[in-house]
């Protein structure tokens, strides 16, 4: 039964999403870029064109990715890691700088991003790592070692990219799933909670909400369970971060970060300036009503009002010109998507497979989160693509390399034994 | 547990976003006016008002082409100001000021900065128009005025203001809108539709194609020309008679009801109201409280008729019976018609109709009055019987003429005098005033002109009307329905022969027009001022009413002149100048002619103001 065709066993449920997806967000790409006079959609030279062009390149990567050995992932992982640290690292002295990131490497015309397949390189060595046996995530070390896998790479695409990185922060759901204590997620929601309120309200308020909430929890516990010290320690910790949070605000934040948190909260926003792409893609959507203006015929998106509307915006286009409607079925063609693969991962035979899908999941779905998020204004101004959907040959090359590995491991699992 | 987590993630993710989106895209519509606002430009095309004839087909108003600098002052930016207020020759406070009030109006559609350039300063403007954003050229038309007169009859174009722009979504700001006569009534017509073109513009206000392929995109309807019925000539000939006196003319055809003229005056050149230096001009015709240019005198001006008036009196007690063509009264300087009640005449003797009219006894027709009223069991019901006849004339209605301006005039109905009587105890000796076109009654020139034209037509007319023709339109049903009057054809007859005499015999033979027989009615109206808020008699006004040929009538005229003292005097030879120019074409009478274009009532109008004690009727 070895060396069947590379279709074989491969689950078609999710290469139809796969396709489904790829298809719409060209359709969209279209329509964002097409220029007053049409040319031919494998115009090269239009954006359409090119991306025309990477789908078609697409399917051979696909190929090359079924084809190859499903154990080669595994053994090779962490070649594959260190090769995408120093791809990251090359950047410091190859690195290309468009729009104020260094994320590029220049090749011929085109450019590659690294980060966008460093995503793939570290879930297969946090995959490779949690499946070993004597791996206990309850363990401190254990712990820590996983936080390094997940922590190198994604310091490295801090310093030039915030919204990649805050994509691996995601991988924590993974070590929670596979026996991160609760605590790690309970601290890190908190934190984000407290960061917020502590921008919202003034942080005294803040504060004197947490000593209240803290009173009360001593004061209700049974007697045998308090801890005067343990809980004191809390309110410190929590007291002093709430308070480094105007510190940050005003200190460490850039400018233009600190403009994005204001823009998702203020009402004093200026909208020609730093409000302009939030309002303008809310106007895109906003404008779609129930059924959307048509398919090339959302105004917002004629006239170029949202910028880089092709790429991280490209769903403002999907909200004008398919409305609510059409909106829907996107967002569910990617839920579908993100839940079968979670269902894939978790009737794997290896544990390997299940982490790196589960790692797979995750990244799609925090990138589909982030991206959708900041475009109706739940979420600050984070440059970060819509996976199949935005144009860019890197990430679409990134995403099918990341989602097909995983299908060649599910495709795999009946070898197994 | 663990298991479920990122799941139920995922799905709460989900019902947020989805909960967002439905907030956006179908609660709160509000983006999609925004998304209008940023994408879609609305430009219009206005078309080329209609042009307006005279009867004859003369070209009387037609349009020349104007410029308005419009502004979007969301859209303006960076400009030079400087340079650009020493173009359109502004100082930069004023700049300011029309900026800030095109914002309060709105600060994304466009508001007319500056109105109305001409030519040289459109052509150098025109050139420099790329350097100022947020400003652009809007092309109207004006009216362009091809003759000086009949100012009261074409009425104005205005800037539409803010409550008609609320009430019509037709217009927006800076459309411009016709005011007052035939403007104002066939507006409609004149103004035909605006285009409208949805062009979609990119983020750099740059036009990138019409929106939607053009499917919500009209093209502008040309405004219709209109042929007026006024005969443009005789329109001028009475304006010139009318010069340095205050007063109203209005002829009609009494077989169509068409208004041949209608002169008030003082009048004003038409042009004054075009252009940029209108709302000044007008702002100084409408101060002026005293020659009141711009009321119409011949549609508004309200008195109690006097003597023409006895003509409805002979007629209605004809109509009731109540005399015949040889019932005669004895006249003793006067009609005695109660204890120390007694109303004075000039005349003396033995009078029938005929010789009644000729020498417009008050006598004879206060007689016909009284029996006309009493021949009912209560004066009630009497008073009705005549207020009917006289309604039957157009008298005491608006009538329904096509302008805007008109006054009802006063005709009393029993109800009227229960009011002002409340324990009854009045009869007709009570209102014999009215006999003779005093008392209660009061009428506007045009409606003493239908009335003319009625008895011209010997018991009919058609609503007065200035409309003569509306390219491919019909005009109005109501100016083609025939009105009868309640008085019978027979009794005509021997009333025109009555007014016939007026000219033979009567007050009027000095005005005889040698070859053409005039039927008509002299004249006088009492009437009062308040002079620092004392009630001061004036010199009478002076009035005429007529029509002529006596066979096959052409032209009713009535002729009221203020403070013209006798009818005779002054309005009964404009009547008959008029008369002679409109059926001649030319005048025999130069003398006479002279002395009404060269008359001047300046120095009695100039009375009321003095300050001094004054003399009338002399």
């Amino acid at each position: 039964m070895k060396n069947q065709s590379v279709t074989n066993n491969i689950d078609w449920i999710t290469i139809v999403l796969f396709i489904a997806l790829v298809i719409m967000g060209w359709l969209n790409i279209y329509s964002a870029s097409l220029p007053v006079q049409e040319t031919s959609i494998f115009d090269i030279d239009q954006i359409y064109g090119k991306q025309i062009l990477f789908i078609i390149l697409t399917i051979p990567l696909i190929l090359v990715v079924l084809t190859v050995d499903a154990k080669i992932y595994e053994k090779y992982a962490f070649v594959f890691y260190v090769i995408g640290l120093v791809s990251l690292l090359g950047l410091f002295v190859f690195g290309k700088t468009i729009k104020g990131q260094t994320n590029w490497y220049s090749l011929g015309g085109f450019t590659l991003q690294p980060s966008e397949f460093v995503k793939t390189s570290t879930a297969l060595l946090l995959a490779k790592y949690l499946s070993d046996v004597q791996v206990n995530l309850k363990n401190f070390n254990d712990q820590l070692k996983a936080f390094v896998v997940m922590g190198v790479p994604l310091v490295l695409i801090l310093l030039h990219d915030t919204g990649t990185a805050m994509i691996f922060v995601g991988l924590v759901f993974v070590l929670y799933r596979e026996g991160l204590p609760s605590w790690y997620l309970v601290t890190g929601f908190s934190a984000i909670a407290l960061f917020f309120m502590a921008l919202l309200i003034e942080p005294h308020f803040v504060v004197a909400i947490v000593l209240v909430i803290i009173l009360l929890q001593y004061l209700l516990s049974k007697r045998i369970n308090r801890n005067p010290i343990a809980s004191l320690v809390i309110f410190v910790i929590i007291a002093g971060f709430t308070y480094s949070v105007d510190f940050v605000y005003d200190n460490v934040l850039e400018s233009h970060q600190k403009d994005r948190i204001n823009v998702l909260f203020g009402d004093n926003v200026d909208m020609k300036n730093e409000g302009y792409n939030l309002n303008q893609s809310m106007i895109a959507i906003g404008s779609g009503s129930w059924f959307g203006k048509g398919f090339l015929e959302g105004t917002q998106t004629k006239g170029g009002f949202v910028p880089e509307q092709h790429t991280d915006y490209i769903f403002t286009t999907v909200g004008e010109e398919w409305g609510f409607v059409g909106a829907i079925v996107v967002i569910s063609l990617f839920i579908f998507l993100f839940l079968r693969i979670i269902y894939l991962a978790e009737n794997q035979k290896t544990k390997f497979s299940r982490v790196y899908g589960y790692c797979v999941a995750t990244f799609l779905f925090m990138h589909f989160l982030v991206n959708i998020s900041m475009l109706i204004r739940l979420f600050p101004t984070i440059g970060v693509p819509l996976p199949f959907f935005s144009y860019g040959g890197s990430s679409l090359f990134a995403f099918s390399i990341l989602l097909f590995i995983f299908i060649k491991m599910d495709a795999n699992k009946v070898n197994e034994w | 547990m663990r298991k479920a987590f990122l799941p139920s993630l995922i799905v709460l993710v989900t019902i947020i976003i989805v909960a967002r989106l439905f907030y956006l895209q179908i609660i709160d519509d509000s983006y999609i006016k925004k998304s209008d606002n940023n994408a879609i430009k609305i430009k219009y095309d206005y078309p080329e008002r209609g042009y307006m004839f005279d009867r004859n087909g003369t070209l009387l108003v037609a349009n020349q082409p104007s410029y308005d600098v419009m502004v979007i002052p969301k859209d303006v930016k960076d400009i030079d100001t400087l340079g650009f207020c020493k173009l359109l020759k502004i100082t930069k406070e004023e700049f300011l000021k029309k900026i800030e009030k095109a914002k309060i109006y709105s600060p994304r559609l466009p508001s007319v900065f500056l109105p109305q350039l001409n030519k040289k300063e459109y052509a150098g403007f025109q050139e420099k128009i790329r350097k100022f954003q947020g400003f652009y050229i809007q092309k109207r038309s004006l009216r362009d005025y091809q003759v000086n007169a009949a100012a009261n009859v074409f009425g104005y174009i205005t800037q539409v203001n803010e409550a008609i722009i609320k009430k019509n979504p037709y217009y927006k700001s800076g459309d411009l809108i016709g005011k007052q006569g035939v403007e104002e009534v066939y507006e409609d017509f004149l103004r035909g539709t605006k285009g409208v073109k949805y062009v979609q513009r990119d983020r750099f206000n740059r036009e990138i194609g019409s929106y939607k392929e053009g499917i919500y995109d009209t093209i502008a309807v040309q405004g219709e020309d209109v042929t007026l019925s006024l005969d443009i000539e005789l329109q001028k000939y009475g304006e010139s008679l009318m010069i340095n006196k205050r007063g109203g003319i209005v002829a009609l055809e009494p077989k169509t009801g068409e208004i041949l003229a209608l002169v008030s005056a003082p009048s004003y050149d038409p042009a004054i109201l075009v252009g940029r230096d209108r709302s000044k001009n007008y702002t100084k015709l409408n101060d002026d409280t005293l020659a009141m240019p711009l009321y119409d005198r011949g549609l508004l001006a309200e008195y109690p008729p006097g003597s023409p008036f006895k003509i409805m009196t002979g007629l209605i007690g004809l109509q009731e019976e109540v005399i015949d063509v040889n019932t005669s009264f004895v006249c003793h300087h006067g009609f005695s018609y109660g204890r120390g009640a007694f109303m004075k005449c000039h005349d003396s003797g033995t009078n029938n109709l005929h010789t009644g009219f000729a020498h417009s006894c008050n006598t004879y027709f206060a007689n016909v009055f009284k029996l006309t009223i009493d021949k009912y069991p209560k004066p009630t019901y009497g008073v009705d019987a005549w207020s009917n006849h006289l309604k039957s004339f157009g008298l005491g209605s608006f009538m329904g003429y096509d302008l805007p301006a008109g006054r009802k005039g006063h005709i009393p109905d029993s109800r009227y005098y229960k009011r002002w009587y409340p324990n009854g105890g009045w009869r007709s000796t009570t209102i014999i005033s009215n006999s003779i076109g005093q008392g209660e009654v009061s009428t506007t020139p045009i409606q003493l002109a239908n009335m003319m034209a009625s008895i011209a037509n010997e018991g009919y007319y058609y609503t007065p009307h200035i409309i003569k023709k509306i390219k491919d339109h019909t005009i109005d049903k109501k100016y083609t329905t025939k009105h009868v009057t309640t008085v019978d054809k027979e009794h005509f007859k021997p009333v025109i022969e009555g007014l016939f005499g007026v000219y033979n015999e009567g007050t009027a033979r000095s005005l005889r027009v040698e070859g053409i027989d005039i039927c008509g009615k002299t004249g006088t109206a009492e009437n009062f001022t308040k002079i620092n808020g004392k009630r001061t008699q004036l010199t009478d006004h002076s009035i005429f009413v007529a029509f002529a040929p006596k066979d096959n009538p052409k032209i009713a005229i009535a002729v009221f002149v203020e403070n013209g003292y006798w009818g005779a005097r002054w309005a009964g030879p404009i009547a008959s100048l008029m008369i002679e120019k409109y059926l001649r074409g030319k005048i025999t009478r130069t003398d006479l002619e002279k002395r009404m274009l060269e008359g001047s009532l300046q120095n009695e109008y100039a009375k009321v103001t003095s300050g001094q004690p004054f003399s009338i009727n002399n």
